[in-house]
């Protein structure tokens, strides 16, 4: 149902319209704008003279073996921190929707990981596996396994993934068990009855009738892995050990800001906003078409 | 195909209500069992039980001779109509129907050939490919009636199934259950609130109250001699009239044979068991009820007239035509003795036969 305000002034919807787009244009436009301006320019070492040089710094960044590196990095972390949150999260979902005693009490520990802060949630996962101190490094290492984040690459990167998704899986539940909850309890009751045991009744009605909710949550999760993530490794990792953890956002930040590449780091703003937009479009698109069932 | 055993049935929800509280009877082999009783009653949780979506908090539900209570509703071989029919939203109306047989491994051209074979049968072939979105009310019902036929199951369950319906689709797929059931020779349990319905579908009608069986027969055998007052008001439109009569009044009418417990009983008669006499009239043996006309319902073939009687309290007589008496009127109600059905007090048991 579509509701319908009357406005008494023709002025008076733009008014009230005017500090949103204020704030759309003074904290978005401009500075993506700036971004678009800046990544054609090129600086010297000491920051003294610019030049306007068009495409040269993405072809500077293309033809760098380290920035195909950051993409595959961020690639893998994505796929993987998606995958973990959203599996992790359906898990729990499910489990969570069957009528058990405390299941409100279970419902409110999981929704607790969203509220914490990502460097927080770095730092906490940093000393559950800090090498000589942690609990789980320490657990870990009886299990034989020869554990350090600090200088081994793969190392790192689980670490950072585990957090990750850890963070993301409270938002993935509830939008799982709310997915989970609109789907009728007849249709699997049916389902049953119809000679369907529980995990293959999972399968085939209950995975399919989720999907919309799924697919949701992938951009969502893709989303965050790429940009929001940026908290939790600087915390963790800094985008190391020798680059092994340094996502596309992460090095925006460590060529910028700490290299003084502005040109190149603004030109790989502008890739990141691309990318952003194709999958906020992706979103749109699919939840204009999505079936209702 | 299986019978259907219930033996000390007892359902407690987890909040403490107690839906089902002590039920035993049998439906025989093929036989087709209507649920009836008001809303609450615990019609759905005992066919719910049976189709193990629910489970038995005590006693016994064997299904031929198999006692089902801790078996999977996957392994029970039944199959249940929904009253908002359950279709698989993302599946095809071909894949819906499919579904069961694929979950028991029936080969593919064996699920095809089932499934048109169904779908020929119910006149939804052309359906085949839709999904349930775009099918109306009706043919969602067909659709769901044909998941249940296709799997040729040991016992149909259904939970209100025609509850959504139209009153002249109701009818019809009505009539088409009958005929479907009597078709397949398949033990059916039907639950219903409408009584057109369990008159007419039941072999045999079972009618609850609050969780417990008033009483259970075949559908003209419940009628004609009601076991509680219960019954006696639910069974039948407009409902039977009950007047409290002492035991002199009672054994008055009954005759002196009759054994009338001394606290006195119910009486009850049929609207369409009186008939209206000028004023003044007697009955000879039987009842007759003096009355001032109140209101009179014009239904066409027949009329309602809705008395005050001298003696006090209410009374509904059908007559035949419209030619009703008109308000303010004063007339005798009349039954003849063998019309007459006599309840203890509390209304509990019937005490003439
Ligand atoms: N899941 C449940 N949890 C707790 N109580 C329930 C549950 N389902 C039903 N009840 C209660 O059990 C009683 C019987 O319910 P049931 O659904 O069997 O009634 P019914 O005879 O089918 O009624 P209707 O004709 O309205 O469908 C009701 O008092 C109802 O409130
Ligand atoms: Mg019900």
């Amino acid at each position: 149902m579509q509701k319908r305000a009357v406005f008494g002034h023709r002025l008076l919807p733009y008014l009230l319209l005017a500090p949103q787009i204020a704030v759309t244009l003074v904290f978005f436009y401009w500075p993506a704008s700036q971004a678009v301006w800046q990544s054609f320019l090129l600086q010297d070492a000491f920051g003294l003279s610019t030049r306007f040089v068009w495409f040269e710094n993405y072809r500077a960044l293309f033809s760098d073996p380290a920035y195909y590196n950051t993409i595959v990095v961020t690639f893998v972390f994505s796929a993987a921190v998606s995958a973990l949150s959203l599996s992790i999260a359906l898990l729990l979902a499910v489990m969570a929707d069957k009528p058990l005693r405390g299941a409100t009490a279970y419902r409110t520990l999981l929704i607790w990981p969203y509220a914490v802060a990502p460097a927080v949630a770095g730092v906490l996962w940093i000393f559950m596996f800090q090498p000589s101190l942690g609990i789980l490094a320490r657990g870990l290492r009886t299990l034989g396994v020869d554990w350090n984040p600090l200088l081994d690459g793969t190392h790192a990167m689980i670490l950072v993934i585990m957090a990750a998704a850890w963070k993301q899986i409270s938002y993935n539940f509830l939008f799982f068990l709310a997915g989970l909850q609109a789907i009728p309890k007849s249709v699997i009751e049916a389902a049953a009855i119809d000679g369907a045991r529980p995990v293959r009744r999972f399968w085939t009605i209950v995975f399919p009738l989720l999907s919309p909710t799924t697919f949701f949550l992938l951009v969502v999760n893709i989303v965050y892995a790429f940009f929001d993530t940026f908290g939790i490794i600087d915390a963790m990792t800094g985008g190391g050990p020798s680059k092994a953890t340094e996502t596309l956002v992460y090095k925006v930040y460590q060529d910028g800001r700490l290299g003084g590449d502005l040109g190149g780091s603004a030109a790989q703003s502008v890739i990141l906003m691309v990318i952003v937009i194709a999958l906020t479009a992706v979103q749109f698109r699919y939840i204009e078409r999505r079936v209702t069932y | 195909m299986a019978g259907v055993t219930f033996r000390e049935v007892r359902k407690i929800y987890a909040g403490g209500i107690e839906a089902v509280k002590g039920v035993s009877f049998a439906v025989p082999d093929g036989a087709f069992c209507v649920l009836v009783g008001p809303s609450g009653c615990g019609k759905s949780t005992l066919l719910r039980m049976v189709a193990g979506v629910e489970t038995v908090t005590a006693g016994e539900i064997r299904i031929g001779e198999r006692v089902v209570n801790d078996i999977e509703p996957a392994e029970r071989d039944i199959a249940m109509v929904f009253q908002n029919y359950a279709l698989y939203p993302h599946m095809t109306v071909y894949n819906n129907m499919a579904y069961g047989l694929r979950n028991r491994g029936v080969p593919k051209p064996e699920i095809d050939r089932l499934v048109r074979e169904a779908a020929r049968i119910l006149e939804i072939t052309e359906l085949l490919k839709r999904k349930p979105r775009e099918l109306s009310g009706g043919q969602r019902q067909r659709v769901a009636m044909g998941r249940a036929i296709v799997r040729q199951p040991k016992a149909f369950l259904f939970d209100e199934p025609l509850s959504n319906l139209d009153a002249k689709l109701r009818v019809s797929m009505r009539v088409e259950i009958k005929k479907l059931q009597r078709q397949f020779g398949t033990t059916s349990i039907y639950v219903t609130h409408d009584q057109l319905e369990a008159m007419t579908l039941a072999d045999m009608l079972v009618v609850m109250n609050a969780g417990r069986i008033e009483q259970i027969g075949a559908p003209l055998e419940v009628y004609e001699r009601p076991a509680t007052t219960f019954v006696a008001t639910f069974i039948g439109a407009p409902p039977m009239n009950l007047l409290r009569l002492a035991a002199a009044e009672l054994s008055g009418l009954l005759g002196a044979s009759a054994a009338v417990p001394p606290e006195g009983g119910i009486l009850g008669v049929r609207p369409e068991d009186l008939v209206l006499a000028p004023a003044g009239a007697r009955s000879d043996g039987g009842l007759a009820l003096p009355l001032t006309v109140e209101t009179v319902e014009r239904v066409g073939p027949e009329s309602f007239v809705y008395g005050r009687l001298a003696r006090g309290g209410d009374v509904i007589v059908r007559i035949p035509g419209a030619a009703a008496p008109s308000f303010g009127e004063q007339a005798v109600a009349i039954a003849p003795r063998h019309k007459l059905h006599v309840f203890s007090a509390d209304g509990s048991r019937r005490i003439n036969s």
